[in-house]
């Protein structure tokens, strides 16, 4: 497509590009998109076709527009747009309009409930909206993989000192010449006619090819086979295998495992990831008597709604009323359609409700159980089947939409007996000031309960028009809508005139119906530190209670308000942002003692601070204007976040959630931040976090094709992250560590060696036993460690999320634990090294009374060695399968098994002939052999006990208290 | 409600997701594939494998603690008997004291002929009573530097006619002599050990040799299998290293070491002996062995000895040193206080850190719950 293209999509089509909405088969010129994979929303948004061209609707008819199109430059905000169209027209003047986001038909939305609509193309390509919001796959790396770049860093150093040492010192024992050159070991000619410097550099690369086994190369191998294999216990996982969806979790990388278990910040996209996206009707209240239906019928059972259960019991007219109200207080639409839309697929009827509120369908369908439901709108008239089973027909005069500030809507009808009645729904705080002030007390109780249990309430009210008062409304109501200038204040205080002395009927709660086990998965991730932020398109009010809902703000906590509705519009929200960023930086930063802030991640404070931001306020945080008063809006803004225990930020645009997550990412510290989500537009969030998990939700697969694990349910990723995320980080942690402290005390001894055979680099071991240390005699049993070790059990992990902190901050990759492998690895390597050395001050080892030599030497330290290290693992592993078994015990058997053939053979090189055989005929051998892997091993079984030790004192303690 | 609405979840949650196994599985789900992504619901794959998982406990490491304690001081003592047990004595008869008989020899060179010979006088203090091993030691002689080390061909001294005359390029530069390819090549074979050793017991003044036997000094693997002479027509050495050149520093050609034919050549075992390079710049090497003759007599009584050397060694110019070691051998080898003492402390640390963490663990324990019980 090129721009300027008229272009004709159909029903059920998506968008190619980003078109501005001339016609459509409708002759009123809407058409009806659903977004879900722009912002999640799956519910069905009208757009409104330029005003001059509606009638425009055939081929033949568009063909003959001319207009000129000016829009702004391409910009990612999904919710923004001004353009101007002018038309030109042969025989009359030309017109010029402007052009808004309603307007405008985003690629990646999709035509719904409208035949056909011609659109012209403005953006297209790499310009749309979607794709400016799309963000290019980055390689991501893991800390782990940082922490191993920095270890590395340090055995390098320890190499390159090595060689230097060695080198020099070689030089300083050569300047002697019997020791340089004694009788008995002549030089060759070409040696000694080589230049000193060549030489010197020479020895220093044999030197560091000598020692190069210090740098674990096999780590790298064992390191991507442990992320490759361990991956697939995610997959296996049949606690996270859905039944609905009959999938299991997916691994896209297997870079990330360990991640899972250092994950700090959590952002989750709402719709569809917390929430099913269905909204349901829970129950309502009747001038004060509860009505409810105490089985909900997603849940399976689908015997027929049974009978309702009463707590007192209204008069029926009065509760007539209020379902009538319910079912014609609404904009829902009817499709007659077999086909499943994918909002409220229900096989038996014949039907489907759409609107552009999940809501209002709830409580029709809500209606519709209690007896009357809604049977369309036909030339007006909409028609409603009652208890009776009778049609009632009801003419709708107007419909006073809802608008966010007004946070209600009302509609006027006229019964058949010619009645007027007003209905209206609404917020309960916009409608209890408009309903007489004694008919709301007993309500009010209820929308209080409701809404703590986290139902979004609204409250139904009506009154009774005079025909009079109806041609007065009809009248303004009608000039308010010519308007040309302030039509929206004219159209808003009309509304507000109408809207008043109503009666108040009841109120009803829906559920946004959250997902399985939603709340006590963010109150495990809460317990496990984890802050949790909810970043969604969702308007406020919803994604408020749903944050109530899913416990992610406690009934406590203190609710930071930055939203268009406290900073206001107008001029001055600047100034207003600044004086509430500056008044809620003094509340969470100043007056909180500094002494706990050394308390990282617990949460101690005695108020729990929650902070709901909007995605005008956030871009006027992040891109502020030139003022440069404004410039540190970003960090105050951080700081309030950090501190916050929940974020909510809604009406957010794909980019700015990758925006929030980059700059929480970025921050001192740069903690590990996880973005879960399902729909397209949480795509960019996915790919700017450390780990991104999609969920293989309704909306699509592009969240999961791009992120980088998939799971079925927001559910699981507790098991992720507490479980797997927790035993990775563990294995993978102490592979690192371990492969580090394993090279590390096999290369000492051969370092020491040095010193003792005059700096001339004779290997210590035999050139088997070089290349075979890493890739047969200590491989098998770390990977299998790396891949079945549960140091805690996993149950206990899933069950108890705090352990989750214990491995925070990677906790096992810091320098302490570095160093103290590292001493261990010295340690043991001048226990193997010093302990044969100091046998060897008598070679004649066996009872005969003949001597062993260099050969022999090498493989006792070597058999300590093997012995040694495979044993710390084994004194390491918590969890001891068969595998753990075979591959601990089978190695070492192994070795002995490779030591006994290689010594049993006569190869070209002959040195190993039999060494290890009657290295074994030695008792003395014997008993070093035992003695030295004892010694190596004894700190750490003394390790082991002192903290088993103060662990059993503190847990006595604790009781104690 | 909220409440009540989660337990209801769970309630059917659970059986679902375990009892349902077979059913949504195995009926392949209707999708005609066939093939379900259900996961094996295996132990392996579900990582519920069983396990034994220990864990170590204070109770249970403090008792091992004790038992390696009581295990390892007996076996110390037990080393450390033996080891004191073992009789050892040692002559340096480098010379460089001027007033050393062999003083005189000190800077022979190889091709002294006749030798320099020089007589040490000595008295042993006890007698030897089993069986006593002769050893000559060096020290500074670096036998483990890279160079001398790989300077041999293993395949010529196995016996390899090709090898014998074209020795490995390892051996340069004692590959080749005028032309001509050197048996056995390579430094460690061209610096072989050849001082003479010869005991004699001093009874009232007159000398009696004391028999030193030279066979049964090599390992048997080494002396059978890895060092053959090669083979050819015949037995006769002299034809068969024929074309080859002895060492530079050699006297006489290798089929000239021993008169008798089986410890002749490549065979010879004190040559096998030093092709064995040890470990470290100060070491023994074994020499002769002097077997008990009967049960009555110790093998060496106590008494006056002299040792007859045939220096031809030079080691002053690398600042080395020479020994003559007699020793006898028990179950472990020659003589080394090093494991019995390592041992007898190790064990002593194990038993007394047992103690003290039992005194500690025990303490706080009692400590905690006697504290607190009050209160």
């Amino acid at each position: 497509f090129q721009v300027g293209d008229i272009v004709e999509v159909k029903a059920d089509e998506t968008f190619p590009c980003d078109l501005i909405f001339l016609a459509s088969s409708s002759i009123d010129g809407t058409c009806y998109v659903t977004t879900a994979s722009l912002d999640g929303e799956s519910n069905f948004k009208t757009h409104y076709a330029v005003r001059d061209t509606t009638v425009l609707c055939t081929d033949e008819a568009i063909d003959a527009l001319t207009a000129t199109i000016e829009c702004e430059q391409p910009q990612p905000d999904l919710y923004k747009f001004v353009g101007r169209i002018i038309i030109y027209r042969s025989n009359q003047e030309t017109v010029a309009r402007s052009l808004g986001p309603e307007n405008l038909l985003l690629k990646g939305a999709t035509l719904k409930n409208t035949k056909k609509i011609y659109g012209v193309a403005v953006y297209t390509g790499m310009e749309t909206k979607m794709a400016l919001n799309y963000q290019g796959k980055s390689q991501k790396r893991s800390a782990v993989e940082k922490s191993i770049n920095a270890f590395l860093i340090v055995y390098l150093c320890i190499l390159l000192s090595k060689a230097t040492v060695c080198t020099t010192l070689k030089y300083v024992w050569q300047s002697n010449p019997f020791n340089d050159e004694p009788w008995y070991n002549e030089k060759t000619k070409k040696e000694r006619e080589t230049f000193k410097v060549l030489r010197m550099f020479t020895d220093f690369l044999s030197f560091m090819v000598l020692f190069n086994f210090i740098i674990p190369v096999s780590m790298y191998v064992t390191v991507e086979m442990q992320k490759f294999l361990g991956s697939f216990f995610i997959s296996w996982d049949k606690e996270m295998y859905d039944e609905e969806i009959k999938e299991g979790a997916l691994v896209n990388t297997s870079d990330l495992n360990e991640e899972l278990g250092q994950v700090e910040f959590v952002f989750t996209d709402k719709t569809g990831t917390l929430t099913e996206n269905s909204m349901e009707f829970i129950e309502c209240c009747i001038d004060g008597h509860k009505y409810k239906d105490c089985i909900s019928e997603v849940d399976g059972f689908s015997q027929t709604d049974g009978p309702l259960k009463y707590y007192g019991k209204a008069e029926k007219s009065r509760e007539e009323l209020f379902l009538r109200a319910l079912c014609l207080c609404h904009t829902v639409q009817i499709k007659e359609a077999d086909q499943v839309d994918g909002l409220i697929g229900h096989p038996e009827r014949k039907y489907t409700y759409i609107s552009s509120s999940p809501d209002e369908i709830a409580l029709v369908k809500g209606a519709e159980k209690y007896g009357f439901t809604f049977l369309g709108l036909e030339n007006d008239f909409m028609k409603i089947r009652n208890q009776e089973n009778e049609t009632e027909m009801y003419q709708l005069l107007h419909v006073l939409n809802f608008d966010p500030v007004r946070r209600r809507m009302s509609v006027i009808v006229r019964t058949t007996s010619g009645k007027l009645l007003l209905f209206c729904k609404g917020a309960d705080s916009s409608i209890f000031p408009r309903v007489k002030q004694e008919e709301i007390q007993q309500t009010k109780v209820h929308v209080d309960r409701n809404a703590m249990d986290g139902y979004r309430t609204l409250c139904v009210a009506f009154k009774e028009l005079t025909q009079k008062e109806y041609d007065r409304i009809d009248r303004q109501l009608n000039e308010a809508k010519m308007a040309l200038q302030d039509r929206e204040e004219k159209m808003a205080k009309v509304f507000e005139d109408t809207e008043a002395d109503m009666h108040l009927i009841g109120a009803t709660a829906v559920e946004d119906r959250l997902q399985e086990q939603s709340a006590e998965t963010i109150e495990a991730l809460h317990a496990a530190g984890m802050k949790v932020w909810v970043l969604t398109g969702d308007k406020m009010e919803t994604a408020k209670s749903t944050c109530y809902a899913c416990r992610l703000f406690q009934t406590s906590t203190e609710l930071l308000e930055l939203t268009a509705k406290t900073v206001g519009e107008s001029e001055r929200k600047e100034d207003r942002l600044h004086e509430l960023l500056m008044e809620y930086h003094k509340k969470l930063i100043q007056d909180i003692p500094k002494s706990r802030g050394g308390l990282k991640r617990s949460w101690t404070l005695s108020q729990e601070y929650g902070l709901i931001i909007d995605g005008s306020t956030l871009s006027l945080i992040l891109n502020p204007s030139q003022d440069s008063s404004s410039s540190n809006y970003k960090n105050i803004f951080l700081q309030i976040c950090l501190k916050c225990t929940a974020v909510l930020c809604c009406r957010m645009a794909p980019l700015q959630k990758a925006q929030i997550v980059r700059m929480v990412k970025n921050t001192k510290g740069s903690p590990i931040t996880l973005s879960i989500g399902d729909g397209a537009n949480d795509v960019s969030m996915i790919l700017e976090a450390h780990v991104g998990i999609g969920i293989k939700g309704k909306e699509g697969r592009q969240a999961s094709r791009n992120s980088d694990y998939a799971v079925p349910k927001f559910k699981h990723l507790r098991k992720l992250l507490l479980a797997h995320g927790h035993l990775y980080y563990v294995r993978i942690a102490h592979l690192v560590q371990y492969f580090f402290y394993k090279n590390l005390c096999f290369i000492l001894p051969q370092f020491l060696y040095q010193f003792f055979c005059g700096f001339s680099q004779q290997p210590l071991y035999d050139a088997a036993y070089l290349t075979m240390y890493n890739i047969c005699f200590t491989s098998l049993p770390i990977l299998a460690y790396s891949l079945l070790e549960q140091h805690i059990n996993i149950d206990r992990l899933t069950s108890d999320p705090q352990l989750y902190m214990k491995v925070s901050d990677n906790a096992m990759l810091q320098w302490r634990p570095f160093l103290y492998w590292t001493f261990l690895g010295a340690f043991e390597g001048l226990v193997f090294f010093f302990g044969v050395y100091f046998l060897f001050q008598n070679s004649s080892l066996e009872d005969n009374g003949k001597v062993f030599g260099n050969w022999t030497f090498g493989t006792i330290v070597f058999t300590v060695l093997v012995f040694t290290v495979t044993l710390k693992l084994a004194l390491d592993t918590r969890f001891w399968t068969w595998m753990n078994h075979f591959v601990i015990w089978g190695s070492l058997a192994f070795y002995v098994f490779f030591s006994f053939f290689w010594g049993g053979v006569i190869w070209q090189q002959q040195r190993m002939y039999f060494v290890f055989a009657h290295m074994l005929t030695s008792v003395s051998t014997w008993l070093a052999i035992i003695l030295l892997i004892f010694i190596s091993l004894f700190p750490e079984i003394l390790l082991i006990v002192l903290k088993n030790i103060k662990e059993k004192n503190h847990q006595v303690r604790n009781k104690m208290m | 409600m909220a409440v009540n609405y989660s337990a209801k979840e769970e309630a059917d949650g659970h059986p679902s997701g375990g009892v349902g196994v077979p059913g949504g599985g195995a009926g392949g789900g209707g999708g005609g594939a066939g093939k379900t992504r259900k996961p094996d619901n295996t132990a392996f794959k579900q990582q519920r494998l069983p396990a034994w998982q220990p864990i170590l406990t204070a109770g249970t490491v403090l008792p091992a603690f004790f038992i390696i304690g009581l295990i390892f001081i007996p076996i110390g003592i037990g080393i450390f008997v033996t080891s004191n047990n073992i009789r050892e004595y040692e002559i340096d008869y480098t010379g460089t004291e001027p007033s050393s008989p062999c003083n005189k020899c000190l800077n022979v060179s190889w091709d002294s002929t006749p030798p320099c010979t020089c007589t040490i006088n000595f008295t042993l203090e006890h007698s030897f009573e089993s069986n006593v091993f002769m050893y000559y030691g060096l020290s500074n002689f670096y036998q483990n530097h890279r160079r001398y080390v790989k300077s041999r061909d293993d395949s010529q001294l196995n016996g390899d006619n090709s090898s014998l005359h074209n020795p490995s390029k390892e051996c340069e530069p004692y590959r080749t002599n005028e032309d001509k390819p050197i048996a056995p090549c390579g430094a460690i074979a061209n610096s072989m050990f050849n001082d003479t050793l010869e005991l004699y017991r001093i009874d009232n003044d007159t000398r009696t040799p004391i028999t030193l036997i030279k066979k049964g000094i090599a390992w048997w693997t080494d002396k059978n299998v890895k060092f053959r002479n090669p083979t050819g027509d015949g037995n006769n050495l002299t034809a068969l290293f024929q074309g080859t050149t002895k060492p530079i520093n050699w006297p006489k050609p290798v089929y000239m070491l021993d008169s008798e034919p089986d410890n002749n050549g490549f065979i010879n075992e004190d040559f096998i002996v030093w092709m064995r390079t040890a470990a470290l710049p100060t070491f023994r090497k074994l020499y002769r062995l002097i077997e008990r003759k009967n049960n009555l007599q110790p093998t060496l009584q106590a008494g006056k000895y002299s040792l007859d050397i045939a220096y031809n060694y030079p080691v002053h110019s690398f600042d080395g040193r020479k020994r003559m070691i007699l020793s006898t051998i028990s179950w472990m080898g020659g003589k080394n206080p090093f494991l019995g003492i390592a041992y007898i402390t190790v064990g002593s640390i194990c038993f007394f850190l047992g103690v003290v963490l039992l005194i500690i663990h025990h303490k706080y324990g009692n400590r905690n719950t006697s504290a607190d019980i009050p209160n």
